[in-house]
């Protein structure tokens, strides 16, 4: 038996059992994060925020929802939305949440891609968030399924069928997925398990993964500077707070973060309130029908780069660049050859070619939404070569790159 | 400043405390499917009928001739309720010690409970232990020769404030 | 502070693109422009379609002779309309014409010929003077679906065109309904008269043979046989309108949020403009009468929109505050560390 002495106050009788004082230091008023940073480096604080309200929101849907194909629909238009007190403001968050969360998630990734975040010992951040990613896509299309709107099913239908993998054919294994020859109850209900239960386990415990990758390389900065946090920490105790190059997590950063988590709630709200068709598709309004395939169908805007790869393509050519995009980004730290963990400004051709990646996935998405007819199928099959170009010249032009000196 | 934003945002919270609430409530379709209407010249003297109001069992006994002197004699003539000439015993069927459904025998003319042994008269007032008072009386509304159960007429407010059963 | 917002601006401007791009634009190439003519029933519409398909077979070189004719017959058709129009219809003879009306449209009517005839209670509120007058004249052609009958007389109404047949009489009974039948009509009435007889809501608990009736179930068995019986009555009466129609008219619960304004009112106008070939016959309501059936499939699928108009501007005021005190305590925070 360990000896425990009396403890004078509550404060310390935790400590003494759980060392609640290390943990706050450590993860808290000494976690020394950089003070050359932007409100870019609030995203993983906006992100945790709309989880939370996706999991809070999603908790009160669930109160009500039923996961039953003859059932589902009414449950979430008329119930939810109708009968249930609050229960379309719930509704209306947990949808535009869902969508705007995919933003904040690209906002993130491509901060981390510019200030070079994924390299000289962050790499596990990295492939961490990139798990995260593919974890969140899961599900929010397990999500998108519960409706069970028109869109709900032949979104179903289409994705699953991704899996007999083109000429393979294997019918077998996508029937198994399904559960059943088609989408039907078997599937609803297995991807509301996934939606309610695994995927949110999976996501708590990655996120975890993802703070304890964080915190021995610590966060980058502006300019990718080498801090001594030893030494910048040393300045910052002595009272020497405004020399120092490093602030606290809590409540110096975390002040910070919470403004800027501000301003991104007032613009989410008006969203919620005003301006929510983006996130709630008009055809999700009509009830699944296994008869009648919509005359415009396409996934949410978040999907649409990578949906775009695939479509100009013959199948099993579309499938393997299909299955290129959703990988390669996680090989990033290892196809950049570079020895400069810097801000593409400062790195010559990468600068270029990092906004060249974003204006070709943002050209990417936007021809994915649109018929894939005449000049915009054209600009898409280009678009979908420069991506896969783009990726591989990336070693090439960063084994070129002269090590910067600071 | 850092306690102030932590009372702006308790604010906030204590209002989405409030919503949840409120989406906790039972659904106005759910409120609005809680009345019955029963037939009150549809019942024979001491021929226990179950009926079902917000989905709980309602014993309706409508009472004999001695039945009414029995009540008359034990002074618990106002446990029962008078519609026309007749004397009718209207009570939610479930134990008021922890919710069984105790069994009337029209012989004995008294409910026995399978669940802990208590029983209760033909005005289903206690005659043993361990229920703690009589069956309770559904709110209701007296509407010509039917009753309206789920509303509030002036003869339950009554007994309400009388102390005779209690609110369900 | 200057380069934080030269990275706040490039971050907006990419993403309004990307939304510019995905949504207004995207949607505006899925769904081509149809004009609305404000709910003005002279044919124009109706003319430009045959115009149109004319057009269309002699690009591919096929024979137009039944296309033309029907040009005419048409542009023929809404001329008379127009000539009745200017008549002066007297109300009190129109309601001897009014009487023949009541064979199909009374209270309690069945289905005739795959559909049941509305009640016309409110018509003269609801519907336009020449479209009412064009429906008397020849329904098939007011309607237009006249490319769905070889014969105009074969239409469930087409009777009347046998029954009502001086100008004189058209413009007496449209005069008369515009009298007698004028009552301002709830959003209800409004939606029952002019789409309830094809169109279920099930939200509101509207079926093509009237609202859900409350019944009770037996309760030793939980058997409900008035709610059996009503279930038939709705499954005959969608079998034979199904029949009719060539599939069964959608349920409209939620077709408030399934389609756009824009496109749910230039298809109730006109409903051959959004979906060529559709079953579905023009209705002829007036823009104060849309507006009504408006209302009433808003109330079935946006029922919350009031609470959500009323919230939304406080909770936007509170994250503002929100975000005025978190700047104030940043601020303080960060006074000794700058």
């Amino acid at each position: 038996m360990a000896h425990f002495t009396k403890a004078k106050s509550l404060y310390e009788w935790l400590d003494q059992r759980i060392a609640i004082d290390t943990l706050r230091r450590v993860l808290a008023t000494e976690y020394w994060i950089p003070k050359n940073i932007n409100f870019l480096w609030a995203m993983g604080m906006v992100l945790a925020i709309t989880f939370g309200l996706l999991l809070i929101s999603g908790i009160f849907l669930l109160m009500y929802y039923q996961p039953n194909v003859d059932l589902a629909f009414d449950s979430v238009n008329y119930t939810i939305m109708k009968e249930v007190e609050f229960g379309w403001l719930w509704r209306h968050i947990h949808g535009v949440a869902a969508s705007v969360v995919f933003l904040i998630i690209y906002i993130h990734m491509f901060t981390g891609i510019y200030y070079g975040s994924y390299k000289k010992g962050r790499e596990l951040i990295w492939l961490s968030g990139m798990l995260l990613f593919v974890t969140f896509s899961a599900e929010a299309f397990s999500g998108y399924m519960l409706p069970w709107g028109q869109m709900s099913y032949w979104a179903g239908m289409v994705i699953t069928n991704l899996f007999s993998m083109g000429d393979l054919h294997l019918n077998g294994l996508v029937e198994w997925i399904r559960g059943d020859y088609v989408p039907g109850q078997a599937f609803l209900n297995r991807f509301f398990m996934l939606h309610v239960l695994l995927l949110p386990l999976v996501i708590l415990a990655l996120i975890g993964f993802h703070f304890g990758t964080l915190r021995i390389p610590h966060v980058n900065n502006q300019e990718g500077e080498e801090i001594d946090f030893e030494e910048e920490a040393a300045k910052y105790k002595a009272g020497k707070k405004k020399e120092s190059k490093v602030i606290a997590f809590a409540n110096d950063f975390l002040s910070k973060d919470m403004f800027v988590v501000s301003i991104f709630l007032i613009f989410f709200f008006y969203l919620v309130f005003y301006h929510y068709e983006f996130a709630m598709d008009p055809v999700n309004f009509d009830p699944a029908d296994p008869l009648k395939t919509p005359p415009h169908i396409y996934p949410e805007w978040y999907f649409l780069w990578s949906y775009e790869i695939l479509r100009p393509f013959s199948t099993n050519v579309g499938l393997i660049a299909f299955g290129f995009a959703q990988v390669i980004f996680f090989f990033l730290p290892f196809l950049d050859r570079s020895p400069n963990a810097k801000p593409a400004h400062k790195r010559g051709l990468f600068f270029f070619w990092f906004w060249a990646l974003v204006i070709d996935m943002i050209i990417l998405t936007a021809m994915g939404k649109l018929p894939p007819e005449g000049i915009f199928s054209k600009i898409g099959l280009y678009a979908a070569l420069t991506f896969i170009g783009l990726w591989i010249i990336l070693p090439i032009i960063t084994k070129m790159e002269k090590e910067v000196k600071e | 400043m850092g306690k102030a934003f932590g009372a702006v945002a308790g604010v906030g919270a204590v209002a989405t405390l409030y919503a949840m609430k409120k989406t906790w409530d039972p659904l106005p379709s759910v409120k609005a499917a809680g009345f019955t209407t029963l037939d009150m010249s549809a019942y024979e003297g001491n021929k226990l009928v179950t009926e079902k109001w917000r989905g709980k069992p309602v014993f309706v006994l409508k009472q004999t001739p001695d039945m009414v002197e029995y009540a008359k004699k034990k002074n618990e003539l106002n446990r029962l309720i008078k519609v026309g000439n007749d004397y009718y015993l209207v009570a939610i069927g479930l134990c008021t010690h922890l919710g069984c459904i105790p069994g009337y025998n029209p012989d004995k003319r008294s409910f026995l409970c399978a669940c802990h042994g208590g029983t209760y008269d033909s005005t289903a007032e206690v005659t043993k232990a361990p229920p703690p008072r009589g069956l309770d009386i559904p709110p209701f509304k007296i509407d010509g020769n039917k009753l309206v159960l789920g509303e509030e007429g002036p003869e339950y407010k009554k007994l309400v404030q009388d102390g005779v059963t209690m609110p369900v | 502070m200057k380069r934080e917002l030269k990275i706040l601006a490039i971050v907006v401007t990419f993403t309004l693109i990307t939304y510019y791009l995905v949504e207004p634009f995207a949607h505006s190439q899925m769904h081509k422009h149809v004009e609305f003519r404000n709910f003005k029933y002279d044919g124009k519409s109706d003319i430009e379609e045959v115009e149109h398909k004319i057009k269309v077979a002699k690009e591919h070189k096929e024979d137009t002779t039944e296309l033309e004719k029907k040009l005419e017959e048409k542009k023929k058709f809404w001329a008379e309309v127009d000539k009745i129009s200017k008549l002066k219809g007297d109300a009190t003879a129109g309601e001897g014409v009014y009487a023949m009306c009541q064979g199909c449209h009374f209270e309690g009517a069945t289905n005739m010929g795959g559909v049941t005839p509305p009640s016309l209670e409110h018509a003269g509120a609801l519907y336009d003077k020449k479209y009412l007058i064009a429906l008397v004249k020849n329904p098939a052609m007011a309607m237009n679906i006249d490319h769905k009958f070889k014969d105009p007389s074969m239409h469930p109404m087409g009777s009347v065109m046998s029954m009502v047949t001086s100008d004189q009489d058209i413009a007496n009974v449209v005069a008369y309904l515009k009298e007698k039948k004028a009552g301002e009509a709830t959003p209800v009435e409004a939606y029952v008269e002019a789409c309830g007889r094809c169109h279920a809501d099930r939200y509101m608990k509207w079926t093509q043979v009237g609202f859900v009736p409350k019944t009770k179930e037996n309760i030793k068995t939980g058997q409900d046989i008035e709610a059996l019986k009503f279930k038939q009555k709705v499954a005959e009466e969608q079998n034979a309108l199904a029949d009719y129609l060539g599939k069964l008219p959608p349920d409209l619960s939620i077709i408030i949020r399934a389609r756009s304004e824009d496109f749910l009112k230039t298809f109730i106008e006109d409903p051959q403009t959004q979906l060529p070939g559709t079953a579905m016959p023009r209705t002829g309501l007036t823009q104060e009468s849309y507006d009504k059936v408006e209302e009433f499939l808003a109330d079935s699928g946006d029922a919350k929109r009031h609470e959500r108009a009323k919230l939304g501007p406080i909770v936007l005021i509170y994250f503002i505050i929100f975000a005025i005190f978190a700047y104030l305590w940043k601020k303080e925070v960060w006074r000794d560390l700058h």
